[in-house]
């Protein structure tokens, strides 16, 4: 017997963001993930924090700006079309540098889409559908305990950057059961500690001297605009030295070598050992944080490989990062499904064996 | 060791309850396990099937290309999903629902009177439980007693009094 537990993942991800210390949830149902606010609904009252369902997922993100402005650690979460619909709070969120934690139960698209898994969320995550120049990290775990880890750990980023964190998971992982470990339970910050842990929070004026703190996006004069923006790119370059992550795995002699995030990533592990079964060496580059983007991961392709291909549920979103992070000098192509549909490792076996036969 | 299973029936048969049951004892024998349900705009009488994988190594992909073991539990899921089976694998019909046999001959069909036998212990809707021991005992990747002892997974608080008829029906077409 172990301390691991046999969890939904929507279920996991709740539970998680409530250890993690997020005492505000605010979110509105949508399918694959409609079990995290009624997890919330359940659980977070009960735990000292506060559950709101909200009226759309516009609202649940201005309900996340204003309790974060507040000092509140919050978590919102939706899935593909509601994410949409709270891009221009995202972008609000990043000029006011309030922090966030956001999840996305990502399903296919465009459009209402289907409810199917689809990863044709990697443009609007990682460039975001809000105005102006502005980034959201982005986290693309590919197992539940991953998963978990990163939902613990996104509030620490968020409070660190003064910056919304986003998990990007997908209907499979919303749905799908695995072992977990969970971790403690963190604790939720008193309303009464949070000038001293977060001092830029609105919190009334009475601790402070009768000076107020100000959280905006609004910035009239050009000049201040322009110097809010420079600063909060300096902080977007401190992020992309410290959170760009990954993993590569058999890279060294590997004559063709996939990327890709999520369940998308377990998948080609399959693949590669049914390519490794007929003696072709694939390797795998799994980015962990799909912004800041690991361009540093290819780097480590070899003289051996002869193509590297982006796998992926969308049309090949993440393979114009791929081809920065290649930078010409290999071939780069691409596998994908979309509409909801998810290919077998098989299929992509053969994919990949016509791509090493055509060049 | 790296089983495969996929079962498959109908909303409101205890499909996705089955594999729950298998992956809880799986993880309390401190193996890897992963369940993947199908779903959708799923109701009782839909479609329902879930992938459960269960392996002493740590499992890649929780999408199967090919099953060691299907259970059908209706006569759609036998021929929709018998061709998952890889060859030599093993079908378990429903036999109380199907009437038909499989169309390939490089598997082993095992017809297991679900419903039959769990109205003959007194509640139809312990047919699920009848064909969980059906395939346990005939693959042999997990113990039955590890089964047997996860049963208070499902059947506790309010379903508590379903224990005992849950574990008679493990056991009832387990030869």
């Amino acid at each position: 017997m172990t301390d691991k537990v046999l969890m939904k993942g929507n279920e996991a991800f709740a539970e998680t963001a409530i250890r993690a210390g997020c005492g505000y949830y605010f979110g509105y149902p949508i399918t694959p993930q409609s079990e995290i606010p009624e997890y919330m609904a359940r659980e977070l009252d009960r735990r000292g924090g506060a559950f709101l369902q909200a009226e759309s997922e516009l609202g649940a993100v201005n309900m996340a700006y204003g309790a974060g402005a507040a000092g509140g650690s919050v978590f919102i979460s939706s899935s593909s079309p509601g994410i949409a619909l709270m891009q221009e709070g995202l972008s609000f969120l990043c000029c006011a540098g309030v922090p966030a934690t956001v999840l996305n139960v990502s399903r296919c698209g465009p459009g209402i889409g289907g409810i199917q898994p689809g990863q044709a969320d990697y443009f609007q995550a990682t460039r975001g559908g809000g105005n102006g120049d502005y980034h959201v990290f982005v986290f693309a775990p590919d197992r539940l305990q991953e998963a978990v880890d990163l939902i613990y750990e996104a509030p620490l980023i968020a409070d660190r950057y003064r910056n919304p964190v986003m998990i990007l998971a997908d209907g499979m992982l919303g749905q799908m059961m695995e072992p977990i470990v969970l971790p403690e339970q963190r604790p939720l910050i008193k309303p009464a500690d949070i000038p001293a842990y977060k001092p830029w929070t609105v919190t009334g004026k009475a601790d402070r001297g009768g000076k107020r703190n100000v959280v905006q996006s609004l910035y009239m004069q050009p000049e201040d605009l322009s110097r809010h923006v420079e600063e909060m790119y300096a902080n977007y370059t401190r992020a992309e030295k410290e959170l760009a992550r990954y993993e590569a795995d058999g890279l060294e002699g590997a004559e063709i070598v996939f990327v890709a995030f999520g369940t998308t990533a377990r998948l080609c592990r399959e693949t590669i050992e049914l390519l490794g079964d007929r003696g072709v060496k694939a390797g795998l580059i799994r980015p962990v944080s799909l912004w800041p983007f690991p361009y540093r991961a290819f780097d480590e392709v070899g003289p051996d490989t002869k193509a590297v291909v982006s796998v992926e549920l969308s049309m090949g979103q993440m393979m114009e990062d791929v081809k920065i992070g290649v930078n010409g000098r290999k071939p780069v192509r691409l596998i994908h499904r979309v509409g909801g549909l998810v290919p077998t490792s098989v299929e992509v076996m053969d994919e990949a064996i016509a791509i090493l036969e055509g060049i | 060791m790296n089983t495969k299973l996929f079962f498959a029936g109908s909303g409101g048969q205890g499909i996705l309850l089955m594999g729950q049951i298998l992956a809880t004892a799986a993880m309390r024998e401190g193996l890897e396990v992963t369940f993947l349900p199908s779903y959708g705009p799923e109701m009782r009488g839909g479609t329902a099937n879930c992938t459960v994988i269960v392996s002493d190594s740590p499992i890649s992909c929780p999408l199967i290309y090919e099953a060691d073991a299907v259970a059908a539990m209706n006569l759609p899921s036998l021929t929709k999903f018998e061709a998952l089976l890889k060859p030599q694998g093993k079908l378990f019909t429903n036999s109380s629902l199907v009437s038909i046999s499989a169309s390939r001959a490089d598997i082993e069909e095992y017809k297991i009177p679900a419903n039959e036998t769990a109205i003959s212990l007194g509640d139809e809707r312990a047919a699920n439980t009848v064909m969980l021991g059906a395939i346990v005992a005939r693959t042999g990747f997990i113990s039955m007693d590890a089964i047997m002892n996860t049963l208070d997974y499902a059947f506790s608080g309010a379903r508590a009094k379903l224990l005992p008829l849950n574990q008679k029906a493990l056991l009832a077409c387990v030869n």
